[in-house]
Parts: C-alpha cells; sequence; structure tokens
C-alpha cells in the first residue's frame, strides 16, 4: 500500500495534470479551490479522476470541508 | 418536423435515426423554455418514430449533460405566485415534464443518452428515460434533491428502480453523492463507458447497429421487456408536490438562487 506521502504526490501530479499547472506550484497544505482557481463543478471533475486512478469510490460528502491535498489524500488513504 | 432548433435543444432525424440536443447554457437546467420545446418534440416524434430506429439524447455543453431542473427559474415563478397558488404551479410543470418522459420512455425506437459530465437531478432523470446510457468516463450522476428538501420529480425514482432496483435509489437518493461512470456501469445503470469526449460516437455506433434489426420485433421486445411504472410514477409527483409546500423547500432553493457557486448543492 502506498504511504501518504505518495499518496499526496500522486494527488499533486493529478491536480497538476486535469488543470495544466505546473506541478511545482503545488504545495501538499494549499487550498487547492484557490490554488486551482476552480469551482465545486471542476473539483467534481477532480474527483472522478482520483476514484479512475486509485481505483477507489470517494463519496462527495466525505470531502466536505476537505480544501487541502494532504487532507484529500487522507481521506483517499482510508479507502485504499 | 424532421428538423428543429429552438432556444433549449435542436432535433433532425437521419439514417434512421433521431438526435435529439439539449444545447442551453450554462448546462441544459430544465425550465419552462425547455419544456415547451420537449413537449414539440414529443409531438414531432409521433411522425418521425414511423421511419426511424433510433432516437440519440446527448449535449455539446462542456459542463454535462444535464444539471437538472431550472431551480432558479423554479424559485423566482414560485415567488412571483400567492403561496396558495404554488403547489398548482409546480404540479402542473412536473405533470407535463412527466407526459414528455413517458412518451419518450415508451417510444417505439431504441433510445440512448449519451452523457458526458454534470448527469444530475433532472438530467439523471432525461438519461433514465433511455433505453441505454453512454457514458464518457468522466460523466457524474447524482440525486442531489434531498439537500433542497425534496425528491425526484421527474420520474428518476421509479425507473430507476426499474432499471437498477431499489438498493441504489436508496443509496443515491438519501445519501444525495455523486457516482462515477464505472460505478454506473458495474450496478448495470449505464451499458458503455467511452473515453472523454467519445460517448455521442460510440451512441451514433449503436444506433447504427440497432437499425439492422426488424422494427416490429424490436418494439414488441421493448414493449415486453420495459414496463411503464404509472403508478409509481403518479405517486412520486404527489410525494413531491406535498413536500414543495415546506418551508424548508423555499429556504433550501433561497440559498441555492443566492449562491454563485456553479454546484451550490455539492458536496
Amino acid at each position: 500500500m502506498p504511504t501518504l506521502q505518495n499518496t499526496t504526490e500522486e494527488v499533486l501530479r493529478l491536480a497538476s495534470e486535469h488543470f495544466k499547472i505546473p506541478v511545482e506550484k503545488l504545495n501538499p497544505h494549499d487550498d487547492f479551490f484557490k490554488t486551482l482557481g476552480i469551482n465545486s463543478l471542476q473539483a467534481l471533475d477532480l474527483l472522478t479522476r482520483i476514484e479512475q486512478h486509485f481505483r477507489i469510490e470517494l463519496p462527495d460528502y466525505e470531502l466536505k470541508g476537505v480544501s487541502d491535498f494532504r487532507t484529500l489524500a487522507e481521506r483517499i488513504q482510508s479507502r485504499l | 418536423m424532421r428538423d428543429f432548433r429552438g432556444e433549449a435543444l435542436s432535433w433532425n432525424a437521419k439514417d434512421g435515426a433521431i438526435e435529439l440536443v439539449l444545447d442551453r447554457a450554462p448546462c441544459n437546467e430544465i425550465g419552462s423554455a425547455t419544456l415547451a420545446e420537449l413537449e414539440n418534440f414529443t409531438v414531432a416524434l409521433e411522425t418521425l418514430q414511423r421511419d426511424c430506429h433510433a432516437l440519440i439524447i446527448s449535449s455539446p455543453r462542456s459542463e454535462g449533460f444535464c444539471a437538472g431542473a431550472d431551480l432558479r427559474e423554479l424559485y423566482h415563478r414560485s415567488q412571483a405566485l400567492p403561496s396558495a397558488e404554488r403547489v398548482a404551479g409546480v404540479r402542473d410543470f412536473v405533470e407535463r415534464i412527466h407526459r414528455v418522459g413517458n412518451a419518450i420512455d415508451a417510444a417505439p425506437l431504441t433510445t440512448i443518452a449519451a452523457v458526458h459530465g454534470v448527469t444530475f437531478g433532472g438530467g439523471f432523470e432525461l438519461a433514465l428515460l433511455c433505453d441505454l446510457i453512454v457514458a464518457d468516463k468522466m460523466t457524474r450522476f447524482c440525486f442531489p434533491e434531498l439537500r433542497l428538501g425534496l425528491i425526484p420529480s421527474f420520474g428518476g425514482i421509479p425507473r430507476l428502480k426499474r432499471d437498477v432496483g431499489n438498493g441504489i435509489v436508496r443509496d443515491l437518493l438519501l445519501t444525495g453523492r455523486s457516482i462515477n461512470a464505472t460505478k454506473a456501469q458495474a450496478i448495470g445503470l449505464v451499458s458503455q463507458v467511452t473515453g472523454e469526449g467519445d460517448a455521442l460516437r460510440v451512441a451514433r455506433a449503436t444506433a447504427a447497429q440497432v437499425t439492422k434489426f426488424d422494427r416490429d420485433t424490436a418494439i414488441a421486445a421493448k414493449k415486453f421487456i420495459k414496463p411503464i411504472p404509472y403508478a409509481e410514477l403518479e405517486q412520486e409527483v404527489d410525494v413531491f408536490c406535498e413536500l414543495f409546500t415546506r418551508p424548508t423547500v423555499e429556504a433550501g432553493l433561497r440559498k441555492f438562487v443566492e449562491s454563485t457557486d456553479a454546484l451550490p448543492y455539492l458536496p
């Protein structure tokens, strides 16, 4: 099973690819809504990418209040 | 009318397939304009279905297939009416959309929804009218209505129960969570998952396949395997209208209308 560090790095990479932002500009503790400049609709696209990549189901209600990559990675980790 | 282009949608019939295209910004929210054009479509369908085998419903909107009912219009129209008349107004709208839905559901054609992105609420219910759902891998399906103090009202509950079963209805309705195309295929809701931007192409290939079969046999098969749950559909309208009278709904709709987010009811 990947470590939380691995999962966080993968999430940053997926967000970087999907929103076409250099991965170096993304930090695990960033508020991804602000850093990526996205709304809830675009966040849903990121959730779909994450579910496909990690082959998990991550109900959107589990992401309520989650806005930084590290916490998102923790939620993913709990489903692996 | 074989070809039509309106404010909210268009259709055309070619090579035995009818294509109904939803195209109203931002994400095909279904309000009075869309409903009126859908009603015109069902009238045209009576003629079109005589020499066609398939119907494809799709959308070119980048945000998705359809975000559901136009809640902003619903709220403003309700507010403009005296409170005693609000339920009658909403019942009229819902009963009209049910007539459209029943006509498409029972149409003697093989019907295919080519969906992508946001397929929520009434948009999900529109897809459920179809015999087959072809979904882009980035599709998400959701019934967010409970967040507003309501239930789906375009026939989604009886049709999802008919097509997939009550367990998944309870899951999606009572949690309000959205599911992706892969999950939707795993539960039997989606027949084919495609790459990004490929749903319409795959739907067209599927339509071309079904036109090879004898039309009368396909009609007989559909009638046998796809009963319309009329009694439950009527019950759904009654439950929806009963819930609509509560103050919770007005507060939920106001919150939605005042929000500036693209999907104010998520997560």
